[in-house]
């Protein structure tokens, strides 16, 4: 493969792109695909196909705006349209170049406004299936540059420069974990892609690798490059059955035009790719635990230094990035770091996927700046709370992360400004509360599921998150004192300084952001046995006044 | 015969062993394959027992004790069989603000058997999974593997009776 | 490389020290008889980095750090003892206490336990968390040795030592969090067991009442982990 090669595919796409007059675009993610919205494709093609409309039927991952689904895009027309069933196939088709079919529109209001799509930037337009697609679109355009002009050096310089930081949640400078690994010397190396979404309520890489694959292989093959490895591995939750499909497709489809392999486009660079599956354990989003997971072990974490930079898959240099962060390094090649770095606040550059779900008008997949404020996100793109209820709270970060009240919504989304706020940034769940939520019970169902997911290795985690739940679960049921409350903190404290990886270090964040923006809620449960937004059993449910 | 002197034979003429044993084969019976191998053990037969279980750490040489460390870890892998449908409630962050607390109750109460149980009959199983990323639709409910979001209680006591009463 | 290069001097609680480079502050601290409470280290035995009793502040370090896998550095400043990480261990051993059936005074290890002496050594003189009491099973199929669940504290120095030492692998870890077990085989009775060799260095290595020798009890129960570097020293010396 070499550039005059590249461009032939992208050319004849583009060509065979260029048969048809129409393009419908049909969501086949998971979402739009349980209401089958393959047999919505099937229709509309046969349809297409009986009427004689030069229209080209395509598959491709999700749109965005799940709720609103199953969703189908019109192009060149760029007509969305929502809740599409079988049955309206024949209008779909017909107007083609005319008027929109009215009863389809998916009424997303502004929900695209001041979105910015980097890391989706194909979703809805390609076939995830179809390499070619992705080629037509830029694809490997970024890989081929690194490999013929760039050095991995300059590979890693640029990376350095967009201020790219990991997508997974902890928001480490990828440039500079890039740099460690290629400085680290060893004769294998290991890229790996973490896609063990275990943060409840968070989607997005799910949707990456259903809707967009080839862009994180390109990723992971420009990581290998820059830092010298040749094995890669991309570690897929068990839950995810159609990312699965999809990424096997997608490595089969690289492999087959030669961007994995050996000797990639005729360079001396070899690499390639393996999936693990995951198997139900959220501890594993932790580096050193995914590691022992992939070497087929019980995925515990283990005390680092050393570092997976340093000793990692079977002891060697080993490169963990999430899937967001791999999707954003093609455009960052192709772009340049600057073109990123221009993009967010000072600190936190580039844009950043969110899933917006919980108690909100319009659910689903945003991708947005990096600084955009969640006021913007929740009651612009999302449209606020709906059934006239009022909101009562943003929850970010997952189990690691916290709740943030009405006074923080004009707070603009960064990795510092979250953290300082008491929550964090996570891999971009975003789920908003209305005040039918009792944040006392919020608190509990995280630590429940810390308790359930802790690996049980170092005590803090394994005792602590029980001991706090059963208080947290006194609280609820109205049974416990200011001591509980004194018990409780002091936990908080110890098991978030003692405990051994991070899923122990951050589980008390749910209870202590709750405690400082809702401490008058545990007071109420506590002093008068009274559940403010009547959810818990401590009372009988009391009627909430919006 | 000592313990894991040699590669043990299939367990049966049973096909699915085969594929199992091409899993193995296809890792060059690797000692890390044991996570890959498990999962095809269990997308073959359902779940994982005793003799599966022996099989393959034979097979790969695996300690016994780290073979089960492995399968009690996970809770993608069970030692149970399953009933013959299975109804699983996402319990992620999304679908319990959307209430699917209320969902697990129902199903609970509909079925007489608790979260991770199976019917008497071995008709339904009753589970829960951490999230399956349809978080757009809360609350979601997998029958048999097949997603239903938006999931309110009467639709999911319907197809439980579908099930029950079949 | 000279020899000079692999000395590392450091304080310890003010103290300078002088340490190799390939050293842990624990083994820097106790070759100074320096004491850093541990629990589920072992002498002869890889480090899991478990019990977290042994963490220490080192000076810039975000966070506090195990002693036993932390190597020592050029002009580290570490803090063995202060009110902070002092309550932090006592808390610590609290839940240690809390989630399994630690009741002293009925146990075979009474007066022979290390979760005892720590308590004793940090002043733990009450446990304010509440204990869980789960009901847990006791196994006494093996002929010699008995395994009590209930003062199990998962530190698993019978996993370790069965692995590395012994190399028979009988014991492993099930479950995860709480629901953590030790295990021999499949969960099978010990007594049952394929592949123990009956060697009894599990029982020794065990820091509390959960495996004993059956015709051993009170003042008898005394453990011998001393074998282990012994082992080891033996075993490098072959190759």
């Amino acid at each position: 493969m070499n550039v005059e090669e590249l461009q032939q595919i992208a050319a004849q796409a583009q060509e065979e792109r260029d048969k048809f007059d129409y393009e419908v675009n049909v969501c086949m993610g998971t979402s739009c695909l349980s209401q089958h919205s393959d047999r919505i494709r099937d229709a509309i093609a046969k349809e297409a196909e009986s009427c004689g409309k030069k229209c080209h039927v395509r598959r491709t991952g999700c749109m965005g705006p799940c709720a609103a689904g199953p969703m189908v895009l019109v192009e060149p027309a760029g007509t969305q349209y929502g809740h599409v069933r079988e049955g309206d196939a024949k209008d779909i088709v017909s107007a083609l170049g005319g008027d929109p079919v009215a009863r389809l529109d998916p009424r997303l209001g502004s929900y695209f406004e001041g979105q910015h799509f980097v890391v989706l930037e194909n979703v809805g337009h390609i076939d995830p299936e179809k390499v070619d697609e992705y080629v037509a679109r830029g694809g490997y355009e970024a890989l081929l540059k690194v490999l013929t002009e760039m050095t991995p050096a300059q590979v890693i310089e640029q990376i350095s420069k967009s201020g790219l930081r990991g997508r997974g949640g902890g928001g480490y400078p990828t440039g500079l974990k890039w740099d460690t690994v290629a400085k680290v010397k060893g004769a294998q190396k290991y890229v790996i892609c973490n896609g063990d979404e275990g943060d409840p309520g968070a989607f997005m890489d799910r949707s990456v690798l259903e809707s967009d694959p080839q862009r994180v292989i390109e990723g992971m093959a420009i990581a290998a490059y820059a830092i010298g490895a040749t094995k890669g591995y991309v570690y897929v939750r068990a839950e995810y059955p159609l990312a699965v499909q999809r990424l096997t497709v997608a490595l089969r489809e690289a492999r087959r035009r030669g961007f994995l392999g050996n000797a990639i486009c005729e360079t001396t660079f070899s690499f390639d790719i393996d999936i693990r599956l995951g198997a139900g354990a959220f501890v594993c989003g932790e580096e050193t635990a995914l590691i022992a997971s992939i070497e087929g072990k019980r995925g515990t974490p283990r005390p680092r230094p050393p570092y997976p930079a340093v000793s990692g898959l079977w002891g060697d240099p080993t490169l963990i990035n999430n899937v967001e962060t791999f999707a954003n390094v093609p455009p960052i090649i192709r772009h340049g770091g600057e073109w990123f770095s221009s993009m967010g606040t000072a600190r936190s550059k580039g844009t950043k996927v969110f899933a917006l779900t919980g108690k909100i008008q319009r659910t689903g997949l945003v991708e947005v700046p990096m600084g955009m404020t969640l006021r913007q996100i929740i009651f612009g793109i999302g449209g606020g709370v709906p059934d006239g209820r009022k909101f009562k709270a943003v929850q970010t970060g997952g189990p690691s992360g916290g709740c943030l009240p009405e006074e923080h919504l004009d707070l603009s989304i960064s990795y510092d400004a979250l953290i300082s706020a008491g929550s964090m940034m996570g891999s971009g769940g975003m789920i908003v509360m209305d005040d039918t939520s009792c944040m006392v019970s919020v608190a509990r169902f995280f630590m429940e599921f810390c308790m359930t997911e802790s690996c049980g290795k170092c005590v803090p985690c394994r005792a602590g998150t029980v001991q706090m739940y059963n208080l947290l679960t006194k609280i609820c049921k109205g049974e416990a004192t200011r001591r509980d409350l004194d018990q409780l903190t002091e936990l908080c404290e110890v098991v978030g300084a003692t405990s051994l990886c991070g899923l122990g270090q951050t589980a008390p964040n749910p209870v202590l952001s709750t405690l400082r923006y809702f401490r008058h809620e545990y007071l109420a449960h506590i002093d008068e046995k009274r559940c403010p937004a009547g959810v818990c059993e401590c009372s009988p449910a009391v009627e909430v006044h919006a | 015969m000592p313990l894991y002197a040699e590669r043990p034979p299939l367990p049966s003429e049973d096909k699915r062993w085969r594929i199992v044993n091409g899993t193995m084969r296809k890792h060059g019976y690797s000692r890390n394959a044991l996570i890959e191998t498990l999962h095809t053990v269990q997308s073959s037969f359902g779940y994982l027992d005793e003799p599966a279980i022996k099989f393959v750490v034979r097979s790969l040489r695996v300690p016994l004790s780290q073979a089960y460390g492995v399968v009690t870890f996970y809770h993608f892998f069970s030692l149970k069989p399953p009933g013959k449908h299975t109804c699983t409630v996402c319990t992620g962050t999304a679908c319990y603000i959307k209430g699917a607390q209320k969902l697990v109750a129902e199903a609970e109460k509909r079925l007489h058997i608790r979260t991770g149980e199976t019917t008497p009959d071995g008709e339904v199983s009753l589970a829960t999974v951490r999230c399956v990323g349809d978080c757009g639709r809360a609350p979601v409910v997998l029958f048999d593997g097949e997603l239903s979001a938006q999931m309110e209680a009467p639709r999911l006591a319907a197809q439980l009776e579908r099930w029950t009463t079949q | 490389m000279s020899a000079e290069s692999n000395v590392r001097t450091l304080t310890i609680d003010g103290e300078e020290i002088s340490a190799r480079a390939d050293q842990t502050i624990l083994e820097a601290a106790r070759e100074h008889k320096l004491a850093i409470p541990t629990l589920c280290h072992l002498d002869g035995l890889s480090e899991v980095g478990a019990c977290r009793m042994c963490l220490v502040e080192v000076k810039g370090a975000r966070r506090l750090l195990p002693a036993c896998v932390t190597r020592v550095e050029e002009g580290m400043e570490v803090t063995t003892h202060n009110p902070k990480i002092d309550r932090y261990r006592t808390m610590i051993l609290e839940l240690f206490f809390a989630e399994r059936n630690h009741i002293c005074s009925i146990c075979v290890a009474n007066g022979n336990c290390e979760l005892q002496s720590l308590a004793l050594t940090l002043g733990m003189t009450h446990v304010e968390i509440p204990y869980q009491y789960p009901q847990l099973p006791v196994d006494a199929s093996h002929p010699r040795f008995t395994v009590d669940h209930n003062r199990c504290v998962l530190c698993t120095r019978c996993v370790r030592v069965c692995s590395e030492i012994e190399g028979a692998n009988t014991w492993g870890v099930m479950g995860r969090g709480a629901q953590s077990l030790v295990i021999t085989d499949l969960k099978e009775p010990w007594g049952e067991s394929e592949t123990c060799t009956s060697c009894g260095k599990c029982v020794q290595v065990c820091p509390t009442g959960a495996l004993f020798e059956k015709d051993r009890a009170g003042s008898k129960v005394r453990k011998q982990p001393d074998f282990l570097p012994y082992l080891r020293i033996m075993r490098e010396g072959e190759q």
